[in-house]
């Protein structure tokens, strides 16, 4: 977290803990400061206050935004639309509502390239069939970095009559907020903001209403009629102002370690990073290792003081590997992701990247020999 | 999803026994040779894959029959990385429960 939104985080336990629905001194300043914070991030988003709108945290906030448009268009149809590689936010719902109404058509997976970009003309078709409410594609995907084409995307949804979710969850505070979208999802902890607090933008004109009765002051609560912890959204909003005024230089910064650590996994044997080279986030890498197993290198990385994620499924509950990797047609064992934190929460950023990339042979040896991998 | 792929010719059953070789074994089909990788997680059933590869021929057909979810999109991987050619996938279920068979012709 953002070390000045900590502060803020701090300070607001002590002007902020009110109820801001109550009439008492403390209360109304507890609902100017929400007010603020909700001004900061619609300025940041380039939307109006009234528009943006909380959730409990990031994987809600999308689920919630495909169930306000289904919700919308209930007499219109039930059918959605998403991306193979979307957060399992959009797929798990997605999937429960086709196998609950015993329709598997009400839920359509979109493939991807190989390089984890959407198939346009697939997503195209899709969005003809009759009875199409609601589509959902991520800005980038968190997993693997790579970008989506939005523009293109959300062009084909409006000439279908089919509005988009954008998921920005792993984007937000890493590159420009996206204007291509007919509702908007993010997290604070994208931008360096506090757990515990997701966003949503509801554009005016976009036909979107979550089920039940409406609030009487829906000025506080918005659209999702969520009122968040108010010391969580001015946290958030200070973290928003910190991350933009550095998001440029943090990202250039970024996007040159990864391309480090891209060349130092791509120079090992049988060793395949995943993802777009250019066209993704700045802070994401990802790479599989042939022969190796996923959770002894997450365990060998971690002995080493490097706390890395993978999409392995040795490394998984479910013990299924990781979806986006399976849809990418990528190897899925042996699989490392690393996310680089913000320089403004870790100062120490490029040294740890120099001698992580410096790890990185040595610990895939290891495991690899571990195993007993074959020289073929 | 992979499932669905037809069935390719090289993978049929080895040739009946007491069958007279014909006077051009070449380049008839060459037999299957099974790797029995149920119950193992990866990347095991990749390396047991890569293992026989070794010991096979160009033009071998390998049949790796799995139970790791993981191998349905390893299997095609690893023949795209190593240049390989990916056969298809057939699940199969029976009174030892269920795994898939994986086919992987060596092109060299």
């Amino acid at each position: 977290m953002d070390p000045v939104a900590r502060q803020t985080l701090l300070a607001a336990m002590d002007a902020g803990w009110a109820d801001p629905r109550r009439l008492y001194a403390e209360a109304s300043t507890a609902r100017r400061l929400l007010d603020q914070a909700r001004e900061v991030l619609a300025q940041g988003l380039g939307v109006r206050p009234s528009e943006v709108a909380f959730a409990p945290d990031g994987p809600t906030a999308v689920r919630w935004a495909m169930e306000g448009l289904l919700h919308a268009a209930r007499r219109r149809g039930a059918r959605t639309v998403a991306s193979a590689v979307e957060h399992s936010a959009v797929l798990a719902p997605g999937r429960h509502r086709a196998t609950t109404a015993g329709d598997p058509s009400l839920f359509v997976e979109v493939p991807v390239q190989p390089s984890g970009a959407l198939d346009l003309p697939a997503w195209n078709a899709a969005l003809q069939v009759p009875g199409t409410v609601a589509a959902a594609l991520q800005q980038a995907n968190g997993e693997v970095g790579t970008m989506q084409p939005l523009e293109d995307a959300w062009d084909a949804c409006r000439r279908a009559g089919v509005p988009l979710v954008v998921d920005a969850q792993a984007c937000l505070g890493r590159t420009g907020a996206p204007t291509s979208y007919d509702v908007l999802a993010g997290d604070a902890q994208s931008w360096a903001g506090p757990g515990g607090l997701g966003i949503l933008v509801v554009p005016e004109g976009t036909r979107w209403a979550l089920p039940g009765p409406p609030d009487p002051d829906g000025a506080l609560s918005g659209p999702t009629r969520h009122t968040p912890w108010v010391p969580l959204a001015l946290a958030a909003a200070e973290a928003w102002q910190q991350t933009g005024a550095t998001l440029d230089a943090d990202a250039r910064e970024a996007t040159a370690l990864v391309d480090a650590l891209r060349a130092a996994a791509a120079a090992l044997p049988d060793t395949e990073v995943v993802g777009d080279p250019v066209d993704r986030l700045p802070h994401i890498v990802t790479f599989s290792a042939l022969y190796a197993d996923g959770e002894a290198i997450v365990r060998e990385f971690d002995r080493r003081g490097f706390a890395v994620a993978s999409g392995s499924a040795c490394t998984a509950s479910t013990l299924e590997p990781s979806h986006v990797l399976a849809a990418m047609g990528a190897l899925t064992h042996g699989n490392v992701r690393v996310t680089l934190p913000l320089l403004r929460v870790a100062g120490g950023r490029s040294e740890d990247v120099a001698r992580f990339a410096e790890a990185i042979p040595a610990v895939v040896a290891a495991v690899r020999a571990e195993v007993g991998a074959p020289r073929w | 999803m992979v499932t669905g792929v037809p069935e390719p010719g090289p993978t049929q059953p080895t040739p009946r026994p007491g069958r007279v070789p014909t006077r051009r074994p070449e380049p008839g089909p060459q037999p299957l040779v099974v790797v029995d990788a149920r119950g193992l997680r990866c990347p095991l059933p990749v390396i047991r894959l890569a293992q026989r590869a070794g010991e096979c021929p160009a033009g071998a057909v390998l049949e790796v029959l799995a139970t790791d979810p993981a191998a349905r999109a390893d299997i095609p991987a690893w023949c795209r990385m190593k240049a390989q050619e990916f056969l298809g996938a057939q699940d199969h279920t029976g009174p030892d429960g269920e795994h898939t068979a994986y086919h992987v012709r060596l092109v060299g």
